[in-house]
């Protein structure tokens, strides 16, 4: 915004208010998104700190994991898999918007990368999931 | 039978006047084809002549009437009576500029922005007329076609949070257009733009709120262009650290 000048008459200076993000849905999602990036970065600390444990000896490791089943930790780890979760969404979506692909003289359609996304995401989560299952059994 | 009426809460300020702004109604007409463009000039035309808004074409072309409808910036003469009747309907200026007075803002800032992102095709050396114009393929136009219908009515910096909150970013239209001459095959101004749209003002500042693109009336999706001019930056960054004898 440009400053008084002389020359110019003057102008009400609006100011944005502290809870601006409280006053449109969109703008409170938006600050969602940006504050699940706080709980994935606890959590990933937290895991980090986990696989320090294992070199320190099962002893240190199982003690850990004792620690992480309090009710309390449990919470904060349910928390954190929602906004990783909507975090993801979000990042699919916000993928048609970046990558454009381009047939020809067309552009392949947003909707068909963000299913793309979402398919592969959906493949590999199984495969995962496949994977620790028969590692468990 | 009494025609039907809706209630338009408009923002007033005179400078000489007002230290603030603030809030007056009017009662018009309600007609199933009217958009608040048509009500606002009801209420200058009928009822008081000093209410004082900017408009010009009223079929979303010149992008002159953006305001703020119901807390959303609208085209107002595409925002139709019909979509918020019998609820009343408040009309502000757009958020995030200084206000001149009632629906109108000081639009210098954004001009100044525009101007520095030099939305005009560059060439190194200009070849002669007798060569003729510069030809291009319907695939080149396509390119950066999207990015060319913006009509410069700002509503993606009323819709911007980070615009309001720091007003040095270079804003959606202006990287918008950035981006349009950048992508045109006849341009070869990419690095002059560089300083301003690689800089921390201009595409760094961007957090992705999106709404930019959600309320252009043009569709040209402001968000997604300075999405894609972060990706291109970065890649010629990556290149240039690991290629640094390569031309750059």
């Amino acid at each position: 915004m440009t400053a008084a000048r002389p020359d110019r008459p003057k102008m009400f200076q609006p100011k944005m208010p502290a809870n601006w993000w409280l006053k449109h849905p969109k703008y409170f999602l938006f600050m969602l998104r940006e504050l699940s990036s706080v709980f994935i970065a606890i959590f990933l600390v937290v895991f980090l700190i986990q696989i320090a444990q294992l070199l320190r000896g099962p002893a240190a490791y199982k003690a850990f994991v004792q620690t992480l089943r309090a009710p309390g930790w449990i919470i904060f780890h349910i928390v954190a898999f929602l906004f990783a979760l909507y975090h993801s969404i979000t990042w699919f979506e916000a993928a048609s918007k970046i990558l454009v692909i381009r047939r020809g003289e067309h552009r392949v359609p947003p909707q068909d990368v963000v299913a793309v996304g979402f398919t592969a995401w959906g493949v590999v989560s199984f495969v995962i999931l496949v994977l620790v299952l028969l590692l468990r059994s | 039978m009494s025609e039907p009426t809706v209630t338009l809460h408009v923002t007033r300020y005179h400078p000489e006047h007002d230290s603030a702004p603030r809030r007056q109604s009017y009662s018009v007409p309600y007609r199933q084809d009217w958009v608040v463009l048509d009500a606002l000039n009801y209420i200058k035309d009928q009822i008081d002549g000093t209410l004082t808004f900017r408009w010009s074409c009223r079929m979303g072309v010149c992008g002159s009437c953006g305001m703020m409808v119901n807390g959303v910036p609208r085209l107002t003469c595409a925002a139709f009576l019909r979509e918020y009747y019998p609820h009343e309907i408040r009309v502000e200026p757009l958020t995030n500029f200084p206000i001149m007075r009632d629906l109108v803002i000081d639009m210098s800032d954004f001009m100044e922005k525009l101007r520095s992102v030099k939305p005009w095709i560059i060439r190194d050396e200009e070849k002669p007329l007798e060569e003729g114009e510069y030809l291009q393929t319907p695939a080149e136009l396509e390119q950066y076609k999207q990015f060319s219908m913006c009509i410069n009515c700002m509503l993606c910096y009323a819709a911007c949070p980070v615009y309001g909150l720091e007003p040095e970013f270079v804003g959606p239209a202006a990287i918008a257009l950035a981006q349009r001459y950048n992508l045109d095959s006849r341009d070869q101004g990419h690095k002059q733009r560089g300083p301003v749209i690689a800089s921390h003002e201009g595409i760094w500042d961007c957090t992705f709120v999106g709404e930019c693109s959600e309320v252009c009336p043009k569709s040209v999706d402001p968000a997604g262009a300075i999405q894609q001019a972060k990706v291109t930056t970065t890649n010629e960054w990556f290149k240039s650290l690991l290629l640094p004898w390569g031309k750059r």
